[in-house]
C-alpha cells in the first residue's frame, strides 16, 4: 500500500507550470518531511495525493487506484490534507460541529463518532475549545481545530502543511507527539515544513524540492548534510549540524546527543 | 528615561471574563531591540496593543494602572500623534492592508499620504522602501492578489514607509520560509542601526537571540521574567513557562549534564563555537 507518484506534471489553469515530472512514492507507515522554499512546489505536490490537484502527465495512484478514476472525495478518503491557513478549511459554528462533521457524513454510528472524534481532540489537545466558535479561537489552536477534524475522518495518509508555523512551545510539542501517535496508530504522516529542527526531530525521511521538482528524497543525514542541495532547496543545516560543520567534526551529526557524545 | 513604561497594567477586553494583562510593569527605552516570547494566549499581541495605544482608544475594556509615552499617559495622547511615533505591524497583514488600495505602491503609500507628507517626497519614501524590502517588481500588482508571504512584506513596507522612531512588530514572518524570515530579520536590524526602538513579538528563538538586545517572556498574562537577552535565554527553566530556548542553549545544558560542561551557555552559534573551542583547547 502506497503513494505513488509517476512522470506526474502540474500545470495551473492559468498555464503556470508548477511542477515537472515528479516521480515519488510513500510506503504505508513511512514518516516524510517535505522541504523547500516558498514556490517550490510542495503544496502543489501534497494536492496532488489527495486528488485536488490532478496531473495534466503521468500518474497519482493511491493504493492502487488512479486518482484520475475516481472523485476526489474518494481520494481524500483515503489521503486527508490540512491546508496550511485553517480558515480555508473550517466551516462550522463549532469546533466539535467541524470535527464530527466528516465522521457524520460518513452516516457511522454514534459511538463510532465519539470515539473518533475523542481520538481526534485527545491528539490536538483542544479539549477546552470544543464549544466556541473556531473564528473566537486563537489562529495557532484554529489549527489544531483543522488538524483535528482531518484526523476524525481517519484518512490513511495524512498530510499536514507548515504544520509549526506560529506555533508556541506547548503546540510544537502536541505536534511531535501527534506524528508519534498517528503513526502508532497506523496513520501515515507526510508533512510540508519550513521548520528543520521539527523535520529532523521527528521525520525519517526527508524530500527536498526545488524548481518544479525533487532535488532530493533520502535521509535527514542525506539531505541536512548535501551543502549543494541545502543550498539549491535554500534550506539550513538544523543548528547541531551548523555546530558540527562548523567544528569540521564527520560522521553527519545532527542530533543533540551525538554531538555531546561526540565531545 | 525610557521611552514607554508600564506599571502594574492590567487589561480585560470587553465582554470577557479573564485579564488578558495582569500587573504588567516593564519599560523600553529608546534605541534598543526587544523580543517578547512565550506561549500563544499569554498576553503578547495584548501588549503590543496597550503599548500602541490601540488599548484604550480602540478596544474598550478595562485598564489599570499607567501606561506613559515620553511620559505622557496613553489616555491622553491624540491617537495620530501616536501613530506618527509608534508603528505597528500586525501579526495577520489581510488585517492591516486596507484593501482600498489598486496597487502596492498605493498601499505603501497610504500611511504618508494621511499624514500629508510632500508627493516628492512621498514617491522616494515609497520606492526606496519597495526595493528595500524586495517588492519593486510588485508595486503594480494588487495586493490583495499577492501570496501571504509577499502580503507580510507590503504590511511592513507601508509601516517602514513612516518612518516612526518605534516600531511594534507582531510576528512579521509567520508566512515566510527560511529565507524570507532571514529577510526580515536583515531589514529589522537595519532598523537598529538607524536607532530606532523595536519591540518585536516572535517564536523563532534562534533569530531573537541573534538579533535583540532584551527579551520579555509572557505566560498568562504576566512576564515572568525579563533581562539582557543572553541571561533570559540561556536559562532552561523558560521552558517551564511553554517558552522555547535556542538550540544551542539546550546543547549548552546537555554538555553539563553530561560532566563536560562549557564555560557558559551559549545562546548563539557563535557563541556555541567560541565556548566549544576554547573547551577543546583547556
Amino acid at each position: 500500500m502506497a503513494i505513488e507518484i509517476k512522470n506526474a506534471s502540474f500545470r495551473y489553469p492559468n498555464g503556470f507550470v508548477a511542477l515537472e515530472n515528479i516521480n515519488l512514492t510513500i510506503h504505508e507507515g513511512e514518516k516524510v518531511a517535505i522541504v523547500g522554499q516558498n514556490g517550490a512546489g510542495k503544496t502543489t505536490c501534497v494536492k496532488m495525493m489527495n486528488g485536488l490537484n490532478r496531473p495534466f502527465e503521468g500518474d497519482v495512484i493511491i493504493d492502487g487506484v488512479n486518482t484520475k478514476d475516481v472523485t476526489v472525495a474518494t481520494t481524500a478518503r483515503k489521503v486527508g490534507y490540512v491546508f496550511q491557513n485553517p480558515d480555508e478549511q473550517i466551516f462550522n459554528n463549532t469546533a466539535r460541529a467541524e470535527i464530527e462533521f466528516m465522521p457524520r457524513y460518513y452516516k457511522l454510528d454514534e459511538k463510532e463518532v465519539k470515539e473518533r472524534v475523542d481520538y481526534a481532540v485527545k491528539i490536538c489537545d483542544i479539549e477546552k475549545y470544543m464549544d466556541i466558535n473556531p473564528y473566537e479561537i486563537p489562529y495557532p489552536i484554529r489549527k489544531f481545530v483543522a488538524i483535528a477534524a482531518v484526523i476524525a475522518s481517519r484518512p490513511k495518509y495524512i498530510v499536514l502543511d507548515e504544520p509549526t508555523a506560529g506555533q508556541d512551545l506547548h503546540g510544537t510539542r502536541t505536534l511531535a507527539n501527534m506524528v508519534d501517535q498517528l503513526t502508532k496508530d497506523g496513520i501515515t504522516v507526510i508533512t510540508i515544513t519550513h521548520d528543520m529542527e521539527f523535520a529532523v526531530q521527528n521525520f525519517d525521511r526527508v524530500i527536498a524540492m526545488a524548481h518544479k521538482n525533487i532535488i532530493k528524497d533520502g535521509t535527514a543525514q542525506d539531505i541536512f548534510w548535501d551543502d549543494q542541495i541545502l543550498a539549491d532547496a535554500r534550506i539550513k543545516k538544523p543548528a547541531m549540524g551548523e555546530l558540527a560543520k562548523q567544528l569540521g567534526m564527520d560522521g553527519r551529526i545532527l542530533f543533540c546527543d551525538e554531538l555531546v557524545g561526540r565531545l | 528615561m525610557a521611552f514607554i513604561e508600564l506599571k502594574d497594567v492590567s487589561y480585560k477586553y470587553p465582554y470577557t471574563k479573564d485579564y488578558a494583562l495582569q500587573h504588567v510593569t516593564c519599560s523600553f527605552e529608546k534605541g534598543k531591540f526587544y523580543g517578547i516570547i512565550g506561549e500563544n494566549g499569554g498576553g503578547k499581541t495584548t501588549l503590543c496593543n496597550v503599548i500602541r495605544g490601540l488599548i484604550p482608544h480602540f478596544y474598550l475594556g478595562k485598564l489599570e494602572g499607567d501606561v506613559l509615552v515620553e511620559g505622557k499617559d496613553i489616555r491622553d495622547w491624540d491617537t495620530a500623534d501616536l501613530c506618527s511615533k509608534i508603528g505597528f505591524v500586525f501579526q495577520n497583514p489581510f488585517t492591516q492592508i486596507s484593501g482600498i488600495k489598486p496597487t502596492v505602491f498605493e498601499e505603501v503609500a497610504i500611511g504618508l499620504e494621511n499624514l500629508g507628507v510632500p508627493k516628492q517626497e512621498m514617491l522616494e519614501r515609497v520606492t526606496n522602501v519597495c526595493e528595500q524590502l524586495d517588492i519593486g517588481h510588485l508595486i503594480k500588482n494588487n495586493p490583495n492578489e499577492l501570496s501571504g508571504g509577499q502580503r507580510q512584506r507590503v504590511a511592513f513596507a507601508s509601516i517602514i514607509a513612516m518612518d516612526t522612531e518605534t516600531l511594534v512588530i507582531d510576528e512579521p514572518t509567520s508566512q515566510l520560509d527560511p529565507e524570507g524570515t532571514e529577510s526580515v530579520f536583515n531589514i529589522i536590524n537595519t532598523l537598529k542601526h538607524s536607532n530606532k526602538t523595536i519591540i518585536l513579538v516572535e517564536h523563532k528563538i534562534d533569530l531573537i537571540a541573534e538579533f535583540c538586545d532584551e527579551v520579555l517572556v509572557m505566560e498568562n498574562g504576566t512576564v515572568v521574567c525579563s533581562g539582557l537577552t543572553k541571561e533570559i535565554l540561556s536559562q532552561r527553566s523558560l521552558m517551564d513557562h511553554n517558552a522555547a530556548i535556542p538550540e544551542v542553549a539546550k546543547f549548552g545544558h546537555a554538555m553539563a549534564d553530561a560532566g563536560k560542561p562549557l564555560a557558559e551557555i551559549p545562546v548563539t552559534m557563535e557563541e556555541a563555537l567560541k565556548l566549544v573551542k576554547e573547551r577543546s583547547a583547556r
